[in-house]
């Protein structure tokens, strides 16, 4: 019986010591903190996606409540969302344009060629270890989904054609597709930049149609079509966007529709000019 | 740590031992190979920088002429596998998937193809001129990695190479090039370590032969040069046995450390065949414009070893050797760590061993299902570096790779794949582990310095 009482004394001794320590602590140690880091933290979306530049909804909020960021940096909230956190900071929204992914590739399975076939790991980071992966070009989208596995917005979805396509509304620019992506064919624009270079093969000539009808064969007809806006640059059109880009001409004499204007409501419109692929099926693979 | 293992010969711990498939070739000797009609030579077939080409679209050049120069230190010169008229210089395709920056080139059909000497570099001149002759020859890592040579050579000041290595081990299962090299280039080899021996400053040179290649041992020992100090040393036939660290802790029972070099261990290695060019090359001054490809695998008809021009493509190759109807899978190397080609395009460049086709009902053969990994510890077992390839795989499935990196030592994996090939579950254990390197590296090169 003693036993027993000694050990629930020792045991309560030693837990009323170690509590009062931490009491001591929790009063010595206390930092004060903004409150309002928790409840901006709280109206942020809780996708810890990283499109704002910080590494997650916390550091963002601290950022807001010290003033180094604005609401409008978080892409992933609804407008209403940002709205609130300005007025309750009562800053300005700070609007920021809303930017999303774009693939510079346009070479789904109905029109590019395949040179080998891989049958390794079902993954594209997999696929672009063994020679590059089994496409014929060599910079074009190897169509296994690793950008819309690394989606967290249920933005990407791959077309019939094994080819991602983003949806501009769900997209949030987190850049999650941009690192997924080997090839490195995703970037993030301004949803504004309708005008679209969708390859980026480096060769030049109409020898690439070989592997895929939609590549650039940088005949340079866009450049000189708008002197200034674009430039051709190793075999590639390149825009500057930072002059006025809000314009269609560039697209109509592309023989081959590599460059695009991205229309909200019909997807990529191709140019006059550019051959019609009515192919639903698959392109037959180069003989070897 | 050094073994006996059988028959007291020497070899590393670990490792695994893959069915040989030599004998087809072995006793065939080296054959010449005619000239394709349009030759692809690449500016890329080394590590490290581009070369840069110093000739015009539609220069006629001379076979052995140098038609690119080094871009710096870390990369080497090019010369023109046959005499012809450069038709094209722009992207080619290469055994990387990659399009990289090259040169077309098409021999003269009348030409008598004779070639060029340059400054002859005697076997007597100073470390430094028989270094840049290395660079200016072209010279490669001839066994597969195509690292330039006379980078591996220029040793630092506070290091010092006691021994150099000779690797005549050809561990790789179907390839015998470096076999034949030894058995038909003897003086080569020897006056290649004559050379070597100079620059780096070895005090021995030890040429080491798997068992498998007991005549190409007794060979080179017949011939064995009384003024340099050189032996013969005979291995235990075992994978990968050539590659340097195994080497270095077979022969000479020290260990390479951790990310480290050879040099480290005071060992530099160098193919035999490597060293049998720069012994054929250095003394006429001449650049690598050929070399030696075991072609063999199921699908060959014309099985052999050939001396094949650079740039020769794919494509030609196989029709001139014939063919199986239906070629399913070709590799440019060994089968255990060589490259699958991309496509019948690429052309042969100084790193490619071996031309190794199989047909498509071989291939379906290899093709199977994967299993889950019942930790039976075989990969353990076989890795000659001591990693944990289960651990690692694990880590790899969950996409840990900065674990896999840092508590697991991923980046000493040379890929020798012999975790792959002893997984009774078939887990494509070393794509993984590629993946998981090409992430880190991705992501080191992204951290801020």
């Amino acid at each position: 019986m003693t036993l027993v009482l000694t050990a629930v004394a020792a045991l309560g001794g030693l837990t009323l010591v170690l509590a009062s320590l931490l009491v001591l602590a929790n009063r010595k140690l206390h930092v004060e903190e903004d409150p309002r880091i928790d409840a901006v933290e709280e109206m942020l979306p809780h996708a810890n996606c990283g499109a704002c530049g910080f590494p997650g909804c916390r550091p963002f909020a601290e950022a807001l409540v010290a003033g180094d960021a604005l609401p409008g940096k978080c892409t992933v909230s609804a407008e209403a969302g940002r709205a609130r956190i300005a007025a309750y900071l009562g800053v300005d929204v700070g609007a920021e344009e809303k930017r999303v992914a774009r693939l510079a590739c346009a070479g789904g399975s109905n029109v590019a060629r395949h040179r080998a076939r891989y049958d390794g790991l079902s993954t594209c980071a997999a696929a672009a270890q063994v020679a590059g992966g089994g496409k014929s070009c060599f910079w074009g989208c190897l169509g296994l989904a690793d950008c819309a596995v690394a989606c967290d917005f249920d933005a990407i979805h791959m077309d019939p054609h094994d080819l991602p396509v983003v949806n501009e509304e769900k997209c949030t620019a987190c850049g999650d597709c941009v690192d997924a992506c080997p090839k490195d064919l995703f970037s993030l624009h301004p949803v504004s930049r309708r005008l679209w270079v969708a390859c980026r093969s480096l060769e030049a000539g109409d020898g690439v149609l070989e592997d895929c009808e939609v590549a650039c064969t940088a005949c340079g007809r866009c450049a000189m079509d708008a002197p200034g806006l674009i430039e051709m640059r190793d075999n590639l059109p390149v825009v500057d966007y930072a002059r006025p880009h809000g314009t269609r001409v560039p697209i109509e004499r592309c023989p081959t529709g590599a460059i695009v204007w991205l229309d909200p409501l019909h997807g990529a419109v191709k140019g006059a000019a550019a051959k019609k692929i009515i192919r639903k099926g698959a392109l037959r693979d180069a003989p070897t | 740590m050094r073994a006996g293992g059988l028959l007291g010969l020497k070899t590393f711990r670990h490792g695994v031992h893959p069915p040989e498939a030599k004998d087809e070739t072995r006793d065939l000797p080296i054959r010449r190979f005619p000239f394709a009609p349009l030759l692809v030579v690449p500016l890329v077939q080394h590590l490290g920088r581009p070369s840069l080409p110093v000739v015009r679209e539609g220069e006629e050049v001379l076979r052995g002429q140098p038609i690119a120069r080094p871009d710096g230190f870390v990369s080497v010169a090019m010369h023109a596998p046959a005499t012809g008229v450069v038709r094209r210089i722009a992207l080619t395709p290469s055994i990387s998937g990659r399009m990289v920056p090259g040169v077309y080139l098409e021999p003269r059909p009348g030409s008598t193809q004779e070639v060029m000497d340059g400054t002859p570099c005697p076997p007597d001149a100073s470390p430094e001129e028989i270094v840049t002759a290395i660079q200016e020859a072209g010279v490669v890592g001839l066994g597969g990695a195509a690292f330039p040579t006379h980078v591996k050579l220029a040793i630092p000041e506070d290091r010092r190479c006691d021994t150099l290595l000779l690797n005549g081990a050809e561990c790789e299962p179907y390839l015998t090039t470096d076999h034949r090299v030894m058995l038909e280039q003897r003086d080569d080899v020897f006056t290649g370590i004559r050379y070597l021996l100079r620059v780096t400053g070895a005090e021995r040179a030890i040429v080491a032969v798997e068992a498998n290649k007991r005549d190409a041992a007794e060979h080179l020992e017949k011939g064995l040069p009384a003024d340099l100090p050189v032996s013969v040393e005979v291995l235990r036939v075992k994978y990968p046995q050539g590659a340097e660290k195994m080497l270095i802790s077979a022969l000479l029972g020290r260990e390479v450390p951790s990310g480290g070099l050879p040099l480290d261990a005071g060992a530099l290695c160098v193919n035999v065949a490597t060293a049998a060019e720069i012994g054929r090359l250095l003394p006429h001054g001449r650049g690598i414009q050929e070399r030696v490809i075991t072609v063999t695998g199921p699908a060959v008809r014309d099985r052999g070893n050939y001396r094949i021009p650079i740039g020769t493509p794919l494509r030609f190759l196989l029709d001139h050797v014939g063919t199986a109807d239906d070629v399913g899978r070709v590799f440019l190397g060994g089968p255990m760590m060589g490259a699958a080609a991309p496509s019948l395009d690429v052309p042969i460049t100084k790193g490619t061993s071996g031309v190794v086709a199989f047909t498509d009902a071989e291939a379906e053969r290899t093709h199977r299902h994967v299993y889950p990994c019942i930790r039976c510890g075989y990969c353990v077992d076989a890795c000659p570096m001591f990693l944990n390839p289960q651990q690692l795989g694990q880590l790899a499935a969950g996409q840990e790779y900065g674990a896999m990196a840092d508590e697991h030592h991923l980046m000493d994996c040379f890929e020798c794949g012999s975790c792959s090939f002893v997984c009774p579950s078939h887990i494509p254990l070393v794509q993984r582990f590629r993946v998981a390197k090409a992430a880190v590296r991705k992501a080191a090169a992204k951290a801020p310095a």
